[in-house]
């Protein structure tokens, strides 16, 4: 058990082994396991990201949602007041209407009742001539009593 | 086992336990060839393989052999993170996982058969002495430990500056007191003594302890048939217990060296 040369040679040979591993053994897996671990660590991020865009993204949605509603029922709104004032509209119009067929009717009754009243005027006093003269008994002049006669008519 | 000599019980383990060595000049100029063949035999496919497995290492799904190498640097590296507290990947941390394979293969030697290799190294490779493991030779032992102890003191000078180092051998730990300056050294002098020693002996004696008593259980069981049958069962034994001890002394061995390291960054 002696301690000879062999004892400076095996610590030539691990400080070898040391050099080798330190530069040749270490930093190539080092490197690999590192940027396996940033990979894994992007990999998280992203899906992280991904899960919060599609948050964002349902939250938008049913935002918009929401606003097309909103909007439907402003316009179903509109279209229904849009409506009642159409037929309100209308409503009026018919009743200017009927009120202008209304008075023309009335215009002409009163034109008709004029007229009827003129006829009856005109026989009246053609009756009453006749009347007349079948009471005098003799041919009333008709020409000579018209005047009479017009005035008597008016005065019907 | 060489069959020309008389076998006895001491024959037997001093067989055993002699080095194949090759001499250059005699006294300490001596080389333990076997010692520094396997250990370096060792070192070459382990962490020629290492670098294989890394040189095709991707940053996407890693391969089998690749996830197991990644396995083995993690958990090298968890228990490098947990002790120094800097640039570990710079050189603490692949020292550490050279410390810990290094080890734990050299340490592994120990698991195969002694005397079936013993024929082997002899009727195969023809070298009448051959011992296996590296780790139960007092050279490698210390070698590593000295190793770590030098880096230990290069850091302590590198990070503190060699002012600041002796600063700290004679100012450390009982206070900056002149008085207490000679207390502080004896006590830093028999710190810087005891780390390389107890780092080298616990890894060398508990591979030595285990390699003797493989030869001892072996012995046992030439003696008969109860001690064949014994011997057999208590090698058994003895080596599936030794499973844990190669791992845990490598494992023990590299946690010292990382301690001792961070410890020489630190500043008290």
């Amino acid at each position: 058990m002696n301690i000879n040369l062999t004892l400076i040679a095996q610590a030539m040979s691990f400080a070898i082994l040391i050099w080798f591993t330190v530069k040749f053994v270490w930093p190539p897996l080092l490197a690999a396991i590192e940027n396996r671990q940033k990979t894994i660590a992007d990999g998280l991020a992203a899906g992280e990201r991904g899960k919060h865009d599609l948050e964002m993204a349902a939250k938008r949605s049913a935002e918009i949602i929401r606003e097309a509603k909103e909007k439907a029922a402003e316009i179903i709104g509109n279209a229904e007041k849009r409506g009642t004032e159409i037929v309100e509209a209308e409503k009026a119009k018919a009743k200017v209407e009927g009120d202008r067929i209304i008075t023309g009717a009335q215009a002409e009754i009163e034109q008709e009742v004029f007229r009827a009243r003129e006829q009856l005027r005109t026989q009246v006093s053609a009756i009453a001539l006749a009347g007349a003269g079948k009471i005098l008994g003799r041919e009333i002049d008709a020409k000579a009593h018209n005047d009479l006669l017009e005035k008597l008519v008016a005065e019907i | 086992m060489s069959t020309e000599h008389e076998l006895t019980p001491s024959s037997y383990i001093t067989h055993h336990l002699t080095f194949n060595t090759q001499s250059v000049g005699g006294g300490f100029w001596t080389l333990n060839v076997d010692t520094l063949v396997v250990s370096g035999l060792l070192g070459l496919i382990t962490f020629g393989l290492l670098w294989w497995i890394v040189r095709g290492a991707t940053a996407g799904v890693p391969t089998k052999r690749q996830a197991c190498v990644e396995l083995l640097v993690e958990f090298v590296d968890s228990q490098v993170k947990g002790i120094f507290h800097g640039n570990r990947h710079a050189f603490v941390a692949p020292t550490a996982l050279t410390v810990f394979v290094w080890v734990l293969m050299m340490n592994a030697m120990d698991f195969l058969p002694v005397d079936i290799m013993a024929w082997v190294y002899e009727h195969v490779f023809g070298l009448e002495h051959w011992r296996a493991v590296p780790t139960s030779d007092i050279n490698a032992t210390f070698a590593l430990a000295l190793s770590v102890w030098m880096l230990m003191i290069f850091f302590s000078i590198k990070v503190k500056g060699l002012g600041g180092w002796i600063h700290e051998l004679f100012c450390a730990p009982f206070g900056g007191h002149p008085l207490v300056w000679p207390a502080n050294f004896l006590f830093n002098l028999i710190e810087y003594v005891s780390k390389p020693l107890s780092h080298a002996l616990r890894l060398f004696g508990n591979m030595y302890a285990g390699e003797i008593i493989f030869l001892l259980l072996g012995m046992w069981a030439a003696t008969g048939l109860a001690g064949t049958i014994f011997g057999a069962l208590l090698g058994a034994g003895w080596a599936i217990f030794h499973i844990l001890i190669v791992v845990l002394q490598a494992f023990i061995f590299m946690m010292l060296t990382v301690v001792y390291i961070a410890m020489a960054h630190e500043s008290h």
